[in-house]
């Protein structure tokens, strides 16, 4: 044992002092593989972490959320829908939400406004998103004026600006009281927005939305696992891009190192007929190249998924933000919650470091087969 | 007693093709131990060959070599491997050191798979450049040393792994008269300490030294006459 680990020893030094004798070359291969694999993870860890968050925010919505049709377009839901709702076998609980879009024209964004389950506030609170405070330059306790939808200027006490575990969609948020929602809006007392339901078992969810449509046949039930469909599509969509995008780098990377690997210059096949001629077996010069390919591939990889674990999780993925992200007038300012899926990082390693290895053995077999009498010869 | 004997050698490169070439035909020999040979004759006369199938870098097309008691031409290429690291040693007529690194690395380079501990190995090759009395130039890369200063570091490469046999390609090809009379020297102080060393040359300077124990002058790959 202690023989075997001297000669990986013995072996790495020498791979080591072979690396740093083509400097320039193993260096510019280590930059472009490192960024490669910076770009890939990246994409990974991003979109993964957007799903992440998603499914979060989701955690603790309801099973369905019950949406008027009208002329094939979301419309306000009736009151008395509720207590039809209600009577459905292995519905647990029915609320009528309240939500909608502000604009604010001196700002010209949109806000989303919604009228929370329990809010903590009297009639002309509000509670508003980081973002929203960010624009505004509103803090705790300032008047916020909002225009109703006949004109009127409402002012607003400020009696909170969260920040939720999830920038991303409680950014742009102001939370208000029914009364106050309904002033705004000039919504009547029986309309809600939506209707959410919670189902006691996951497993009654298909039939309790097949009776939703018999029964209120202009309603459409969305559950709650249709809309982390959607999420999860929209940021594969989005990630499709950027991997689109990399393909093109991702080629000549490919066509970089299966050139420096495959093809061994004279001298590299020289020095191969030395070692054997000096009494260096083929399996070790397959493993003097394996480590060489080890060496650079891994320390790549390494330095890539750091680097991409920093770019992710600690400047919020600067470079991909516009793609990733969406177009919005309000930037959600968030840092996603470190999360890795070994999976994922799994996959990468055997999509980069592996194939790198093998490319740099195979040739290195084929030379090291030959005769060592080659050398006499040369 | 006998340390190498060479039956009906045949080699022959890119058979039945017609550029076919017999580099050795028919050779049969026996190279006493601890006693120095010289392979003598003119380009092309298969010395270099003869040398390097002795050497187990290359394999006879027909015939048998014996290594003391133990036939070697039937060996798997593994086992040839093991043999050429443990009972030969090699100078090369190109010296055939590896450029980029190191002359110490370099005198060192046999001995890395054998697994043994690094450090002792290192004392081992400082040692011997220090009997080479090339120590000073042990951290210069390969490519820096001088011709004279190259031969000695592919000698203690030779030695590192204490063969019992050396053998040595036309190994003053490259040198002035001076260094190569400094070769024979270090030849004479190998024969001293018992070693087998086996040379092919055509350089008078190394065939008529009078350290050597035996001429074999070859052409077109037979042996024309041996004398001692």
């Amino acid at each position: 044992m202690h023989s075997w680990i001297e000669k990986q020893r013995n072996i790495i030094d020498f791979t080591l002092s072979s690396l740093s004798r083509r400097k320039g070359k193993n260096i510019a291969l280590l930059l472009v593989y490192t960024l490669l694999v910076f770009l890939l993870a990246s994409v990974m860890f991003f979109t993964h972490a957007l799903k992440r968050e998603a499914a979060l925010t989701l955690r603790d919505a309801p099973e369905i959320v019950v949406q008027r049709m009208s002329e094939g377009r979301h419309e306000p839901i009736p009151r008395k829908y509720i207590e039809v709702l209600n009577k459905i076998k292995g519905v647990t609980s029915v609320r009528g939400r309240l939500w909608g879009y502000y604009y604010d024209s001196v700002i010209g964004a949109n806000y989303t406004i919604l009228v929370p389950e329990n809010f903590p506030y009297k009639s002309g609170d509000i509670a508003i998103g980081s973002g929203v405070s960010r624009v505004r330059l509103a803090v705790k306790d300032d008047m916020v004026p909002l225009r109703t939808f006949d004109g009127i200027s409402i002012p607003f006490h400020i009696r909170d600006v969260f920040s939720s575990e999830s920038e991303l969609v409680s950014s742009d948020l102001l939370l208000v009281s029914e009364p106050d929602y309904r002033r705004l809006f000039g919504t009547s007392k029986d309309l809600f927005t939506d209707i959410t339901l919670k189902v006691r078992n996951a497993k009654e969810i298909p039939t309790v939305t097949e009776k939703i449509v018999m029964l209120l046949p202009d309603t459409r039930p969305i559950t709650k696992r249709e809309i982390l469909r959607t999420y999860e599509s929209i940021f594969d969509w989005r990630s499709g891009i950027i991997v689109a995008i990399l393909t093109g780098a991702v080629l000549a990377f490919i066509i970089v190192s299966w050139d420096k690997a495959s093809g061994l210059s004279a001298d590299e096949k020289k020095e191969i007929g030395i070692l054997k001629a000096v009494g260096w077996e083929t399996s070790d010069i397959l493993l003097m190249k394996f480590w060489e390919g080890a060496v650079i591939s891994l320390s790549s990889f390494l330095a890539g998924v750091l680097l991409a674990y920093v770019h992710v999780f600690f400047t919020s993925a600067i470079l991909f933000e516009p793609v990733l992200k969406g177009w919005s007038v309000l930037y959600p300012e968030f840092r996603l919650v470190p999360f890795i899926d070994p999976y994922q990082v799994a996959t990468l390693f055997f999509l980069t470091v592996v194939p790198y290895t093998v490319a740099t053995i195979v040739p290195s077999w084929h030379a090291a087969t030959i005769d060592p009498d080659s050398v006499m010869r040369s | 007693m006998m340390i190498l004997e060479l039956k009906n050698i045949h080699k022959i490169f890119n058979q039945g093709k017609s550029y076919e070439l017999v580099a050795v035909d028919g050779v049969t020999v026996s190279l006493e131990a601890k006693k120095i040979t010289v392979l003598k004759g003119p380009s092309g006369s298969g010395k270099t060959t003869l040398l390097s199938l002795a050497g187990c870098m290359a394999r006879p097309t027909s015939g048998r070599i014996f290594l003391g008691d133990r036939e070697l031409t039937s060996l798997p290429e593994r086992f040839l491997t093991e043999i050429r690291r443990t009972s030969f040693g090699f100078i090369f007529q190109q010296f055939n050191l590896v450029k980029g690194i190191s002359a110490l690395e370099n005198v060192m380079l046999p001995a890395f798979p054998l697994g043994g501990s690094h450090s002792a190995l290192k004392k081992h090759a400082q040692e011997l450049m220090e009997l080479f009395g090339i120590s000073g130039r042990a951290l210069s890369k390969a490519e820096w040393l001088s011709g004279g200063e190259a031969q000695r570091t592919a000698i203690a490469r030779a030695l590192i792994n204490d063969p019992p046999v050396i053998i040595a390609d036309e190994p003053t090809a490259h040198l002035d008269t001076k260094l190569s009379r400094e070769f024979m020297d270090i030849v004479g102080r190998l024969k001293a300490q018992k070693k087998t060393v086996i040379i092919a040359s055509h350089d008078p300077l190394v065939y008529e030294a009078a350290v050597i124990d035996r001429v074999i002058t070859m052409r077109d790959g037979k042996i024309e006459g041996a004398e001692a």
